[in-house]
């Protein structure tokens, strides 16, 4: 924690900086490299011009590069250094530059990081983070635009989190590093210029976890990550010109999913509508309605899902890709169906 | 690329690796029968024939140095002083095991002897090797970390990444490939366009050491020189071991897709026989080695065995930290 934030110990209700998402990114992990020796973020370009999405910016000059080094392309290999640093007492924060690059560390996120703890018999704590950059509304074509939320939510031993807001990406990121078991955080690129405000300091790290509700309203829960939580902010006022008061719940952690605020919610609307940019199956928003239907929820209207299409990929053509990320409004229209 | 054949280790250590040797092997041999019996279960990849390999490598590094084995590990683990009760429990499920029982053989860990991780999937324990020897050097250790792989895993994308960035990062790391002319049930040269895995060395501008891995004494100095020069700073080598697999690659592959009379042959070459034959022991001093130690084999077979099987609850404890 730097000497300024100590003499101003930032409680509850302490000046919130009005940050950009990538604002917020690199406040988080300046804040946790300048708190913990022992983290050291690695990528590939991670130290060179602030990184390629300028996320970064700085922290090379204030750390240097050995804290803040450059990888070669090898994302299975870049994962595995971390995780022998991690089980040595290392605190590493990994970043992936397309979260489609994912899949290349494939075997070390899905058979090292998560089983590594377990299999030695609970002999050693595997505190790396992955921060890893999608989603789609850039134009960079069917290979650079996943947002790969769900793809690792079936996995027992890691951790999975998700940022849509500024203040959302500090408090979850400084969460994620602080965690002593392997974090995937998800990043949305498409969210990166977006405004918000931001409580920086040591008690705006967030609860591992936990959802957390953005806008109260009665009428309808709308559950959502990533660039669809800012969508589905934008469509919840829009709704309330119409007097539809709408309640929207930021999911943040996939794995351990927060089934318990989301029912909070539900318990009191009776109306749910997931959001999220991926396909609906085999995804978090599918998983939360299979909770539900299972333990005889009663709802006052069916769940609705926003997802991509089930059967198209996400095209480079620029009026195409914006008809098949979903939109406020398809969000908004979904919402009405549910009050029909 | 050298090959160094020079003795500087003294008697009495070469004497106990003679014997961590015998060790290895009677262990080994007694898998199959602790299988027939139903105590162990599921798979095992033996290394009788590997053990100047594990012992005279993990004999060059100090207690503060890191090791990463693989599936074909038993040999290393008890090389780095895992207990064989430690050993049997584990491949018995049990919570004598190194693991509590819950890794099974494949997976012989032990964090307070610096065996960091024992490797399921191929080429995976190299890059955790080079973290591992790059957190020492960064929170300014001296510390050094050694890695086992085999040719097989010389064709894995992982050994090439990890080569690569321990050489870009001159990270103090010693790669050793157990050559033992199969990956799995293929023959080396089906699958790979070189005779020497050493000569890969070249490609990420680290050296390249070929020794005979029948030879415990050729091993040690190989990987001694090599530790040297990575808690020197100067960076990672690549060591090639020939040896050879006396047993199939897992338990219920017979290997009969190996020449006829090649097994015969590596057997006149037996590490153990080579050793105990510079060291001038006597067929009785063999004889009475070998009761002895498969008296202590035995022994920690059955005390493995009465411990208790872990429970749902304690394993429920190991998926997450907090």
């Amino acid at each position: 924690m730097s000497t300024q934030l100590e003499s101003k110990p930032a409680g509850v209700g302490s000046d919130a900086a009005e940050l950009t998402y990538r604002e917020a990114i690199n406040a988080a992990l300046e804040d946790e490299l300048e708190s913990d020796p022992a983290v050291i973020l690695m990528g590939e370009d991670v130290a060179t011009a602030g990184g390629v999405f300028k996320t970064n910016e700085g922290l090379s000059d204030r750390f240097g590069r050995e804290r803040v080094r450059n990888t070669p392309i090898c994302e299975n290999g870049f994962v595995g250094v971390a995780l022998g640093m991690a089980v040595t007492g290392m605190r590493p924060v990994v970043e992936i530059m397309f979260s489609d690059f994912l899949p290349t560390a494939g075997d070390a996120i899905v058979n090292e990081l998560p089983k590594y703890r377990f299999m030695c018999g609970g002999q050693c704590e595997v505190p790396v983070t992955v921060r890893s950059i999608g989603g789609a509304t850039g134009r960079f074509g069917t290979q650079h635009s996943a947002t790969g939320e769900s793809w690792y939510m079936a996995l027992p031993g890691l951790k999975v989190a998700t940022a849509g807001t500024p203040d959302s990406a500090y408090s979850v990121l400084r969460a994620a590093i602080r965690s002593n078991d392997p974090v995937v955080f998800f990043e949305h690129r498409g969210l990166y210029g977006r405004k918000g405000p931001v409580r920086r300091g040591d008690d705006n790290i967030a609860a591992v976890g936990d959802a957390a509700v953005l806008r109260e309203g009665s009428d309808v829960t709308i559950v959502a990550t990533l660039l669809m939580l800012d969508r589905a902010l934008i469509a919840a006022e829009q709704l309330a010109e119409n007097g539809v008061d709408a309640e929207v719940v930021e999911l943040r952690w996939l794995r351990p999913l927060d089934t318990e605020s989301v029912r909070r919610s539900v318990e009191k609307t009776g109306r749910l509508v997931v959001a999220e940019e991926q396909v609906h199956a085999a995804g978090w928003g599918a998983t939360l309605i299979s909770q539900f239907a299972m333990e005889g929820f009663e709802w006052k209207s069916r769940p609705r899902a926003v997802s991509l299409p089930d059967n198209l990929l996400i095209p480079y053509t620029p009026e195409l890709e914006d008809t098949v990320v979903p939109s406020a409004e398809r969000i908004a229209d979904e919402v009405r169906a549910a009050l029909k | 690329m050298t090959t160094v054949v020079e003795t500087k280790s003294g008697a009495d250590q070469r004497t106990g690796w003679y014997r961590r040797m015998l060790e290895i092997r009677l262990f080994e041999d007694k898998v199959q029968e602790l299988f027939m019996q139903g105590k162990i279960q599921g798979t095992t990849h033996l290394c009788q024939g590997h053990e100047a390999v594990s012992v005279g490598a993990v004999s060059a590094i100090e207690a503060r140095d890191y090791l990463t084995i693989t599936y074909r590990g038993h040999g290393h683990a008890l090389a780095r002083g895992m207990s064989m009760v430690a050993a049997y429990g584990e491949l018995m499920g049990r919570t004598s095991g190194c693991c509590n029982g819950v890794g099974g053989s494949m997976h012989l860990t032990d964090f307070s002897k610096n065996l960091i991780g024992a490797f399921a999937i191929i080429g995976a324990g190299l890059p955790v090797a080079v973290g591992a020897g790059l957190s020492a050097k960064m929170r300014g250790t001296d510390s050094v970390a050694l890695s086992f792989s085999g040719d097989g895993g010389s064709n894995i994308g992982t050994f090439h990444e990890a080569l690569n960035m321990a050489a870009v990062w001159k990270v103090p790391v010693v790669f050793v490939i157990e050559n033992n002319l199969y990956g799995e049930y293929s023959p080396i040269r089906e699958t790979t366009p070189l005779d020497d895995l050493a000569e890969r060395a070249k490609g990420y501008a680290m050296p390249g050491v070929i020794v005979d891995g029948q030879d415990v004494d050729a091993v040690h100095a190989v990987v001694a020189e090599a530790v040297a020069r990575a808690r020197a700073g100067e960076g990672p080598t690549l060591i090639e071991a020939k040896t050879y697999r006396y047993r199939g690659h897992s338990r219920t592959d017979p290997a009969k897709y190996r020449a006829e009379g090649e097994l015969e042959r590596w057997k006149l070459r037996d590490p153990i026989v080579i050793l105990g034959d510079r060291l001038g022991l006597s067929d009785d001093e063999r004889k009475s080695l070998q009761d002895e130690v498969q008296a202590a084999v035995d022994a920690a077979a059955v005390e493995a065995e009465q411990a208790p099987l872990p429970t749902l609850e304690e394993i429920e404890n190991y998926v997450y930290a907090a």
